[in-house]
């Protein structure tokens, strides 16, 4: 008998390296329906692409972006106070910045990217001179944040995260101002509001209003409180059971109803009312599964250290349970995102609706291919760029799996 | 050792202990939660009826056979403006089941077909498919439709100079015409010809029509294609192989094989898809579509009757979410792993 070399050195199989012309064979024409299918992909590509690029940079009249930048980014908010929205960017960069040094290793043409966009940005021939500065400023307060992240490591993660829940409401803060007397630091009405920046505070006013009412509304619908488990079903199936578009017009056509008499509530705000009903119910769903997917013997333990019920959920529960389910509330924060594009049909001035007023004015009659293509790549590369990074970070920071 | 002394407990029971009794607790707590929603719903309600009265009018349903007066551009019944308002709304639901029915059908077939050509070894079919699916979730639905009528339709040239696609089908600015059947005097398809300023024969669906149909079926279709990708992955690489052993060409081994048992783990998000398209299809109220939802928002303008129309708007997109989910729930149970 002869015995197997055991001592033997077991290497990985070979990895496949191919030559050009080797992929081309392996990935495109290995079999003869597989050649068929790629000329015929490659003549639909043509097809469509080519007429659009050609008509990109020959037909399409891009003058009327430029043109209307500012009122596509911002509405009318009052030139004077563009400060505030400024300071929002430069916080969102710093803070973005140091999560990225801390957090993320590696997605370096993700962050590569997320440099580069305020300078290309700068390339719009509109901008003003300080504008650009400005968004010179953000890239490099970002890649300050960045070295500071990763300077100072995990002993600024808890500073981080903190500043990342009082970001939001700081957010509305200092887009609505404080003084009710138009001097310092005074209230810019919701409805200066417009633009990008409308659709923003849609969605950020929709998530962190929602957040305590989806949480209540997910507990409500746990409990053993026959009435308060029945009222929070009807109304969370109520509301998922509709299109939000209908929502939207509820809140700007039945709520003022609602109301005293001679308490009025501004169509911003209303459409606010709207979007944070619409969002709560969604969460709830959220939270519930994040809720069912605690095990029993959390609430066992609890019960057997002599925590009360409110004491279990939370110390408990509820930490567990978001933890769970922030993947899913980040997907719900973009689709949120996309969602308040509705608020358009109520006649709200957000970055549809700009684009639909300016495409009503004379002088830019025709120019809807131009003005809604611009639009669409501002939802898209917001969208996409956040489950870019959320998709990433759930694989490397293992969020929701524990 | 000593023996452990039971400590005695008195017998006293205080008046008050019925306060710690958690059942006592339970009811008293959802009389509570009862008493506020009470209030508040009694609160909403008598404002409610304070701003009728200002404005002179009152609850109630009767204008529902009041004569319209309003035209509808599509319509699938006999319908015109001398109907009175319940027809009315009875076109724009029948015009929206028209187009729901037919979302539901394309979205399902670009769904799949995008999905499966996600998977695909072919390097450019994956990418082709890849760029599509994440071009159509990341763009919000109302954004695409408002593109692809206000900046597609409404842009094309006149019926004269109508762009012609292989397979009889032209595209100008009164939409998209396609060859259609006729059952009168005997099945028969007839293919549009341009004869003077319009086309004869076939099918024209209006610029609106068209625009809500097509973005609906590939903005929906790309989150089923996502769904596809995702339900053949969660079939084990095992059961390819197997097929291929057993001599199954590559169609077979989907067709048989793979698509029947990926369908279970496809049906439930399927099924919210379809739900989302069902509700979707409501936006057409921003390109002038006639749905039902457009239909009651001219009826509310009409009348001032907000608060009637928007309860029955939302009841009937209730019932209609329902009815899909029923459906899709029956055929789930019917596809579920029977297990022994």
């Amino acid at each position: 008998m002869t015995t197997a070399t055991v001592d033997r050195k077991i290497l990985p199989p070979p990895t496949e390296r191919y030559t050009v012309l080797g992929w081309l064979y392996k990935n495109l024409f290995s079999t003869w329906y597989d050649a068929l299918l790629t000329l015929g992909s490659a003549t639909l590509l043509y097809l469509v692409f080519a007429p659009m690029i050609s008509w990109a940079f020959t037909t399409a009249q891009w003058e009327v972006i430029n043109a209307n930048l500012r009122l596509l980014m911002i509405g009318q908010y009052p030139p004077s106070e563009l400060w505030r929205i400024w300071a929002c960017m430069y916080i969102a960069a710093i803070i973005l910045g140091v999560s990225w040094g801390m957090w993320v290793r590696g997605m370096r043409e993700a962050g590569i990217a997320l440099i580069v966009a305020p300078f290309l940005f700068m390339l719009f021939p509109s901008l003003e001179l300080n504008d650009r500065l400005n968004l010179g400023g953000i890239a490099f307060a970002a890649l300050a944040g960045f070295f500071i992240g990763r300077a100072r490591g995990k002993s600024l993660s808890r500073l981080t995260t903190l500043s990342w829940i009082v970001y939001f409401p700081l957010v509305i803060f200092l887009v609505r101002g404080l003084n009710e007397e138009k001097q310092f630091f005074g209230v810019v009405g919701s409805n200066f509001w417009g633009g990008l920046l409308l659709t923003f505070l849609l969605t950020v006013v929709g998530i962190v209003f929602s957040f305590p009412f989806g949480i209540l509304l997910a507990l409500g619908r746990q409990s053993s409180l026959t009435f308060v488990k029945m009222f929070c079903i009807l109304f969370i199936e109520v509301i998922r059971g509709v299109p939000f578009i209908t929502i939207i017009f509820m809140s700007q056509l039945v709520l003022p109803l609602f109301l005293p008499a001679g308490f009025t509530l501004d169509r911003v705000i209303r459409a606010m009312a709207g979007t944070v009903i619409f969002s709560a119910a969604y969460l709830a769903e959220n939270v519930r599964g994040g809720l069912q997917a605690i095990p029993k013997g959390q609430f066992e333990a609890a019960d057997a250290l002599g925590l009360n019920s409110f004491q279990t959920m939370i110390y408990i529960i509820l930490p567990q349970a978001l933890r769970a389910v922030i993947p899913i509330l980040v997907g719900q924060f973009i689709a949120l995102f996309k969602d308040t594009s509705l608020v358009a049909i109520v006649g709200l001035y957000d970055l549809l609706g700009i684009a639909r007023s300016l495409l009503a004015q004379p002088d830019f009659i025709g120019r809807q291919p131009e003005v809604y293509m611009f639009i669409a790549a501002i939802y898209w590369i917001f969208s996409y760029v956040m489950s870019y990074i959320s998709q990433r970070l759930e694989v490397r920071m293992g969020v929701g799996e524990r | 050792m000593t023996s452990h002394s039971s400590p005695t407990r008195s017998t006293r029971v205080s008046p008050f202990a019925f306060l710690r009794d958690e059942r006592f607790l339970q009811v008293l707590s959802q009389i509570i939660f009862f008493l506020i929603i009470g209030v508040i719903a009694y609160w909403f309600t008598q404002n409610m009826l304070a701003a009728l009265a200002r404005q002179g009018m009152q609850l109630g349903y009767g204008f529902l056979t009041e004569t319209a007066g309003f035209d509808i551009g599509e319509k699938m019944i006999e319908y015109s403006g001398e109907n009175n308002f319940a027809r009315a709304l009875q076109v724009g639901l029948l015009n929206t089941l028209l187009v729901c029915v037919w979302g539901l059908f394309f979205a399902t077939i670009i769904g799949l077909v995008v999905g499966v050509a996600r998977l695909s070894t072919n390097f450019i079919v994956s990418r082709i498919a890849w760029v599509f699916i994440e071009l159509m979730r990341n763009i919000p639905l109302l954004v695409l439709l408002v593109f692809l009528h206000g900046g597609i339709f409404l842009q094309l040239p006149r019926v004269r100079e109508a762009i012609a696609i292989p397979g009889s089908i032209y595209l100008s600015n009164r939409g998209l015409t396609i060859p259609w059947f006729t059952l009168t005097p005997a099945f028969s398809i007839q293919v549009p010809e341009l004869q003077g300023f319009n086309f004869s024969g076939g099918l024209t669906l209006s610029p609106e029509f068209s625009a809500l149909l097509i973005g609906l079926s590939i903005y929906t279709g790309g989150f089923i294609a996502e769904i596809v990708r995702a339900g053949i992955q969660a079939i084990s690489k095992g059961q390819t192989e197997a097929a291929r052993a057993l001599g199954f060409s590559w169609w077979q081994t989907l067709r048989l094989i793979i698509l029947p048992q990926a369908m279970r783990v496809i049906i439930p998000p399927l099924t919210s898809q379809y739900l989302n398209l069902t509700k979707n299809s409501s936006l057409a109220v921003a390109i002038g579509y006639p749905d039902l939802l457009s239909i009651s928002n001219t009826i509310s303008n009409q009348t001032g009757r907000s608060i009637e129309m928007i309860t029955i708007i939302m009841a009937i997109y209730l019932s209609l979410s329902l009815i899909t989910s029923a459906i899709l729930n029956w055929y789930n149970n019917k596809v579920r792993l029977v297990e022994r």
